[in-house]
């Protein structure tokens, strides 16, 4: 298949994935929460997310004259660039990627880490209370659940040899990753929930103490910028995690490769959602405390034990 | 991959030089870390992919927060950016400007001594830089983890709790 056809499709399915996903979490947090969620506009409301699109587009986009401009308008931007990059190394099926790095799990963690600048430079740039300290927040959090996302995928790199994503999916055809890793998995779940900013580790936004945290000053479809970003970061994670905890698209013959991965991936988005119609938000210091001091040291004795075990 | 390797590197130079020139230093690290992608994105056309993840990764993505959170967290005002301009004149930077004018062209005539290799001669995956760490520079690696160590023990040392009452109100009030 041609590159631009395969960057073409790869594209379309994401974005319109992470726009879909506004209707799917407003529906399931209505069912689960017993109540509707949006059902007037089309069947079920499904056309709700297009009328959304519509308002914020004729939306007013006010930019605050006390802003630094060019760094303003740079930031979301950032956030839309590194998580979109980060999907050119998924392979959802043999031969369907856009590239095949060598150095596949470094390349997400660097986007990844590049992604902080959204939040910072967002919340620097409006030059407002609230923005700033949801950025300090930000940046605080993400660089501590950076540290053990690392760390907790290199037992996958040492079981697989390789940080190349199709031979870590090719390597998983005995068993998936998540029997032997169960402890990275669940520790890169949580730092990804964490990453993508997501309930409960919303702390940035924090809607109740900081107004809408870094992105308070922004308006119209730069706003929509960061909360579509939100959305494809929750796809990523769960694509990620797929790829290197659920063996991709390996499962039995009955349903196409590409379903396998696209189910498994839904499945870990519902997670997302689910967890965000479950649990409290923690205090700002239970969750530093909660990555350096229970998250950090459990990924380091996950790596440890996993070498040895290697080795042995 | 040469023509990539000439736009890369041009980029690095000229961001480092307008990160030298910004009186703003929000703006001045922005341009440094442009410049760090540039010279990432030089050792990855240059064979060495493994290198060029860990420059993003630990430089342009932790290092340049950290930097970027303490300013943030100083809140630069008008007063400082006057001030760095005083400090950017060009009575401050012709004496050394001079001098490294003299290294630069030394460095020149010692480079043009070079024959020149092709770049992208041989890529190095990540195992090999792995396997050579390990193996020929494991000194280097535990020495660097010492200093690493006496890093960790000094944070820790700067940010122990004093063992008193944590809250600054109870604190008065005892």
């Amino acid at each position: 298949m041609h590159p631009v056809s395969v960057i073409l499709r790869v594209l379309l399915v994401v974005l319109s994935v992470a726009a879909g996903l506004i209707w799917v979490e407003r529906r399931l947090l209505g069912l689960w929460q017993l109540r509707y969620g949006p059902n007037r506009v089309g069947p079920f409301g499904i056309f709700q997310v297009l009328a959304d699109m519509i308002k914020i587009f004729f939306k007013e986009d006010w930019i605050p004259p006390f802003s630094d401009k060019p760094v303003y308008f740079m930031s979301p931007a950032i956030l839309v660039f590194t998580t979109l990059m980060s999907f050119t190394i998924i392979p959802f099926v043999p031969g369907l990627y856009v590239v095949d790095l060598n150095i596949g799990i470094l390349f997400f963690l660097a986007m990844s880490s590049l992604g902080v600048y959204s939040l910072v430079l967002g919340g620097w740039a409006s030059n407002s209370k609230y923005p700033l300290l949801g950025s300090l927040r930000g940046t605080a959090q993400m660089l501590t659940y950076e540290v053990f996302m690392g760390v907790s995928l290199m037992g996958v790199v040492m079981l697989a040899d390789s940080f190349r994503l199709t031979e870590i999916v090719e390597a998983q055809k005995g068993m998936w990753f998540i029997g032997p890793q169960i402890v990275g998995f669940v520790i890169f779940f949580i730092a990804g929930v964490a990453e993508a900013h997501r309930l409960p580790f919303d702390m940035p936004e924090g809607e109740s103490e900081l107004v809408a945290g870094y992105h308070s000053e922004y308006s119209g479809m730069k706003f929509g910028m960061f909360f579509v970003g939100e959305y494809i970061g929750i796809t990523l994670i769960s694509a990620i995690i797929t790829a290197l905890f659920l063996g991709g698209w390996l499962g039995p013959g009955f349903l196409p490769p590409i379903a396998w991965f696209l189910i498994k991936t839904f499945i870990l988005i519902v997670i997302f959602i689910l967890f965000r119609a479950t649990f409290p938000r923690p205090r700002y210091d239970q969750l530093m405390e909660y990555g350096w001091k229970i998250l950090f040291p459990l990924a380091l004795i996950n790596l440890l034990v996993t070498a040895a075990i290697v080795l042995a | 991959m040469t023509v990539i390797f000439y736009i890369a590197a041009a980029v690095a130079i000229i961001t480092t030089g307008l990160a030298l020139t910004r009186a703003h230093a929000v703006h001045a690290l922005l341009y440094l870390i442009i410049s760090l992608l540039g010279v990432s994105v030089v050792f990855f056309v240059s064979g060495a992919p493994f290198i060029a993840a860990l420059e993003v990764i630990i430089y342009a993505g932790a290092i340049m927060v950290l930097f970027l959170f303490v300013i943030m967290m100083l809140s630069v005002g008008k007063a400082n950016i006057e001030q760095e301009k005083i400090w950017i004149k060009p009575r401050t930077w012709v004496g050394p400007g001079i001098f490294s004018l003299i290294l630069l062209v030394l460095f020149i005539l010692l480079v043009s001594g070079f024959s020149d290799t092709p770049i992208n001669s041989a890529i190095i995956a990540p195992k090999q830089v792995g396997i050579s760490l390990f193996s020929k520079y494991l000194l280097g690696v535990e020495i660097s983890a010492v200093l690493l160590m006496a890093g960790i023990i000094g944070a820790y040392h700067i940010g122990r709790g004093r063992g008193k009452v944590k809250h600054r109100f109870m604190e008065e009030s005892q």
